[in-house]
């Protein structure tokens, strides 16, 4: 096989943008109507739906805090959502990962000791694979925990960067994040530019990670642009209906 | 089972010691626990201790045919066994989220970062292979599970010897030679940062009572050529870029010591056989 060129001598990318832009982006809150909360998010072709229940009274009444709420986060990705259809296993470690990373990442921004004893849960579905599902999941989430009216600290925004032949990319598609090239994704607050969540494989040069992270979280700040003006534009379009 | 949460005063008096900058068992912040390597009789087997952390790993080989799409490919394999002899948290059969982060980070250390060559494990292409399976077993967890695991399973790839093997016409057989050490690339190690006083402090190699305590925790594995193979850092309090990067400073010194532990226990183990 070839080795396909991720860098032109020109300095465009497989998919002809320039290192530092993203892909672009579709998003649209409340899709489901059953759901408290929802969001349909799109990374150029990753495609993902999340729904949020909650708060709402616990599964299991072993594991209910008696002074704040469980997050519960559940992933499924559809089989016909990479290029060969192929079905995942439901214990699969890398969905089970994936989930316990979003739990993670939303852990300290919700403030549950508002919803005592009862739980949230969060079901996410990748329905197209091409790279950034991570970032996506994390992104779908925050919009769809807001339209879901659950008390948050701050958005949360992530972002996919790496390093792709002689420069730092960001947002990595399906092909360069397979074809051996470091990434790292990234999930900040950002008002106050903290990070919640980094996740990276891949060798990296440890002189290079800080341009890298420096340019996902410039991607994570222009992330929070378009995420704000969603739900923006959807808060003022229900005011306004509300209104008459 | 749940886990007991550690009383007020334990917590209180951990997070007292750090704000004056000691820590309960007397190192220094950034110092990891005595290392302890014990091989076993045979080639690969290894026991890890970590201060009271212990693992023990097993390194296991044998020939089977690889996958049709990449039929030069030996594979590499890690199963990670968390028995509740180690702690009374863990359930046999049961997956736990501890337990999913930990083998998941050790399959990205090791695996994703290609410290083992698997185009060496290849014997006939398209018909026999080598299938290096790595059983990490967790014996006592005393905190810092990851670090340890990964300490263990790099050292008894290195110390493993697979057969000698030559191809006669169709056949394979086992000759009568030496065995033969696997090609390692480089050797990635982990190391766990735990953080506490709204991330004003951090510590190196938490124990179990100061990972019940902390506030967040960032795990970085690098090698001796200061690549960083992976990072992870899962919720936990919210963080600078500047304190992750100074962290991956801090890992690069302590991952050269460990990395000079290791070479050198294998070496006197050499000596010895």
């Amino acid at each position: 096989m070839s080795r396909t060129e991720l860098l032109s001598p020109e300095g465009l990318r497989i998919d002809g943008r320039r290192p530092a832009e993203l892909r672009k982006i579709t998003s649209t809150t409340c899709v489901l109507s059953q759901a408290d909360g929802s969001a349909y998010l799109e990374h150029g072709n990753t495609k993902v739906l999340a729904a949020v229940y909650g708060p709402r009274e616990a599964r299991h009444r072993a594991l209910v805090l008696h002074d704040r709420a469980i997050l519960n986060v559940e992933l499924n990705v559809a089989p016909f959502s990479t290029g060969e259809r192929r079905r995942r296993s439901k214990n699969d470690k890398r969905l089970l990962e994936m989930a316990s990373f979003v739990k993670q990442t939303f852990e300290p921004v919700v403030i549950a000791t508002l919803y005592p004893r009862s739980q949230i849960d969060i079901y996410l579905q990748v329905i197209q694979h091409d790279g950034g599902t991570l970032q996506a999941c994390i992104n779908a989430t925050t919009m769809a925990l807001i339209d879901a009216g659950i008390a948050m600290t701050d958005y949360v925004c992530a972002c996919t960067a790496g390093w792709v032949e002689r420069e730092a990319a960001i947002d990595l598609n399906y092909i360069e994040e397979s074809s051996d090239t470091s990434e790292v994704t990234i999930a900040m607050l950002p008002k106050s530019s903290k990070i919640t969540l980094t996740q990276m494989e891949s060798r990296l040069h440890v002189d290079k990670l800080e341009e890298v992270f420096r340019l996902a979280g410039e991607g994570c700040k222009q992330m929070y642009e378009v995420m704000d003006k969603t739900i923006r534009d959807r808060a003022e379009d229900l005011a306004r209906k509300m209104a008459v | 089972m749940k886990d007991a949460d550690p009383s007020t005063n334990e917590r209180e008096f951990l997070l007292a010691a750090l704000k004056d900058g000691a820590r309960i068992d007397g190192r220094k912040f950034y110092d990891f626990r005595t290392l302890r390597l014990t091989f076993g009789a045979e080639y690969g087997a290894v026991e890890v201790q970590l201060g009271n952390t212990r693992v023990l790993a097993k390194v296991s080989c044998e020939v089977i045919r690889p996958y049709t799409d990449k039929p030069t490919e030996g594979f590499l394999m890690f199963n990670t066994e968390l028995s509740p002899m180690a702690s009374a948290a863990f359930e046999v059969g049961r997956q736990t989220d501890e337990e999913v982060l930990v083998s998941r980070l050790i399959e990205k250390a090791m695996r994703r970062s290609r410290a083992l060559d698997t185009e060496g494990l290849c014997i006939v292409a398209g018909e026999k292979v080598w299938s290096i399976r790595v059983d990490i077993h967790f014996l006592d967890h005393d905190g810092n599970l990851v670090d340890a695991a990964c300490i263990a399973a790099i050292t008894a790839l290195l110390h493993f010897r697979r057969p000698d093997v030559t191809v006669v016409g169709e056949d394979h057989t086992l000759e009568q030679r030496n065995p033969v050490p696997l090609s390692i690339h480089h050797i990635p190690i982990c190391t766990t940062f735990a953080f506490f006083n709204n991330g004003e402090r951090m510590v190196v190699d938490p124990t179990f009572l100061e990972e019940q305590v902390k506030e967040g925790d960032m795990t970085i594995t690098l090698n001796v050529h200061k690549e960083v193979c992976a990072l992870s850092k899962a919720g936990g309090i919210p963080m600078e870029i500047d304190q992750i990067l100074q962290c991956t400073k801090i890992a690069v010194v302590k991952v050269a010591e460990i990395t000079a532990q290791i070479q050198a226990a294998l070496e006197a183990d050499a000596k010895k056989r």
